[in-house]
């Protein structure tokens, strides 16, 4: 396992050096497949989950399109390892909290991941940072492409690519994109965003997805429909109509902080980063809140000191897997808020 | 219904408090449910969404089709299970539960329910050929139209309005 390899550098989707990378975090695109004849995982025993992650596992590694690959077996990894991939956004919590065999295998410098027996037997994503899903979407059909002259997947002319729940149903696609909304936060128009999603058949979800609430106001908005609509169809309404739209109303409440509210939002600003210099113990949720409050600091010219990668590296380096697979040993709630506050005044100082 | 509390706008939360085993339940507005410190959530989730969609058909689905008793040969899952657990448990059920399900693939996609896009590799000619995606514009209007009358005669309003813009966009 190379994991702790991964542990201590940042992950390329969070590069600064993307398109409209002071809004735009990351693009995602995830395609849901299952192979033809077998069941799906619920109904799945554990002989025929291994018999299907043995399948898929070699299928993939043996892809020479793959650049710097390798698997991870989810079944017998530790707690922590299992958080670290969650964190980076390799695997999903429903794959880390499953049962059974399960894995992942990770390729082409952790922008592809191929999820094995999560509710689907296969989930591959790409990742690119900034506003890139043209790119994502190329380079996850050409992966699809090859897996699928390899083996069969479950496929109806009717209705596409067959998925164990019939929201995924069809392209099996969802594109995501996570946005730093704070702005539209600050003037308290998230809620015409969400409506303005929802009549749009979109989801919003705060950051690291699935339920959880949103932490330091980051977004991803994700398509919901997948049937009926092709792939390129629905890239193309998130690059040239979704997105832009979101960007633009996002830069809206920017300017207007500073030409109305320009103390409030230098407070704000200096108060984040007397903190997290300062602090001694510093929970993961308000160091992501507080970073969230620096990182619009940076990305609007209001605070020059800190480079905006300073700031995304430690939005990956402070989160509790992070800090313990670092550290080489596990940690309890105050040893990490501890070792957070350090991490942090080393790095800001 | 009004609302409760300022007697004037329509109730539009239904809130259902248990408490102890005993069950109140109270109707507002927004804005007071708002002031009263109940948090609406206004983004369904995939899987609330789905468990409401599965909960809506309940009363009316399977009962002429006989989906209802059914269980797949071969995973043996039924419609019973499907609605707990929001999973299908093989390819197969897509065919036995196929009226059933077919309501709602239409729910959950806007109203679509034939797939567009992507064909894998190792699918013979023949069957890539019966896929809607690849008819033409004729076809495609026809069935717009179709489903439009069908949606205003069941009084699915919402999904006729989309039906009608989609077909604007194709005139």
């Amino acid at each position: 396992m190379r994991l702790n390899e991964l542990s201590s550098k940042t992950s390329q989707w969070f590069s600064a050096e993307a398109p409209l990378s002071d809004i735009v975090i990351s693009s995602r695109i995830r395609l849901a497949r299952n192979l033809a004849g077998h069941k799906f995982i619920s109904k799945c025993s554990d002989d025929e989950k291994q018999e299907i992650l043995n399948t898929l596992k070699e299928t993939i590694l043996s892809l020479k399109i793959l650049g710097d690959i390798f698997f991870v077996d989810i079944s017998h990894g530790s707690v922590v390892e299992r958080d670290l991939l969650v964190e980076r956004q390799l695997i999903s919590r429903n794959l880390a909290a499953g049962k059974g065999p399960r894995g992942v295998v990770i390729a082409d410098n952790e922008l592809f991941s191929a999820q094995i027996n999560e509710e689907d037997h296969l989930r591959l994503s790409t990742l690119s940072a900034g506003l890139n899903l043209d790119k994502c979407w190329r380079r996850i059909n050409e992966i699809d492409d090859a897996i699928s002259e390899k083996i069969k997947y479950a496929f109806s002319s009717k209705y596409g690519f067959l998925t164990a729940c019939p929201t995924n149903l069809g392209t099996g696609i969802r594109v995501s994109v996570m946005l730093h909304l704070p702005g539209l936060k600050m003037t308290e128009q998230l809620k015409q965003l969400f409506e303005a999603a929802k009549d749009m058949s979109l989801t919003v979800r705060g950051l690291f997805g699935e339920g959880t609430e949103a932490v330091g106001d980051f977004f991803q908005i994700s398509n919901q429909v997948t049937l009926g609509i092709c792939e390129e169809k629905i890239v193309e309404q998130f690059m040239t109509l979704i997105i832009p739209k979101i960007v633009e109303y996002e830069r809206l409440a920017r300017q207007n902080l500073i030409t109305k509210d320009i103390n409030i939002l230098d407070d704000k600003i200096s108060r984040a980063l007397a903190v997290l210099k300062n602090a001694k113990l510093i929970s993961s949720h308000e160091a992501m809140f507080l970073l969230s409050n620096l990182r619009m600091g940076v990305n609007m010219g209001r605070l020059k000191e800190i480079p905006i990668e300073t700031i995304n590296e430690l939005f990956l380096l402070t989160q509790p897997a992070h800090l313990q697979m670092n550290k080489g040993q596990n940690l309890d709630t105050e040893q990490r808020d501890i070792l957070r506050a350090e991490t942090l005044r080393a790095k800001l100082n | 219904m009004q609302c409760e509390i300022c007697k004037n706008k329509a109730a539009t939360v239904h809130l259902t408090e248990i408490v102890d085993g005993a069950r109140t339940e109270s109707h507002l507005c927004q804005a007071c449910a708002e002031k009263e410190g109940i948090s609406i959530k206004s983004q369904l989730s995939l899987n609330e969404l789905l468990s409401s969609l599965i909960a809506a058909h309940q009363q009316t689905d399977g009962q002429d089709t006989g989906e209802i008793q059914k269980s797949c040969p071969i995973c043996g899952i039924t419609m019973d299970m499907f609605r707990k657990q929001a999973v299908l448990g093989c390819p197969n059920d897509y065919e036995v539960f196929g009226k059933t399900l077919e309501q709602l693939i239409e729910k959950a996609h806007d109203g679509n329910c034939v797939h567009k896009g992507k064909v894998p590799a190792n699918i013979p000619q023949q069957e890539v050929l019966n896929i809607a995606g690849n008819t033409d514009k004729a076809d495609e209007k026809e069935e717009l139209k179709r489903r439009l009358e069908e949606a205003v005669t069941s009084e699915k309003y919402e999904l006729a309005a989309k039906l009608r813009d989609q077909l604007k966009t194709m005139q």
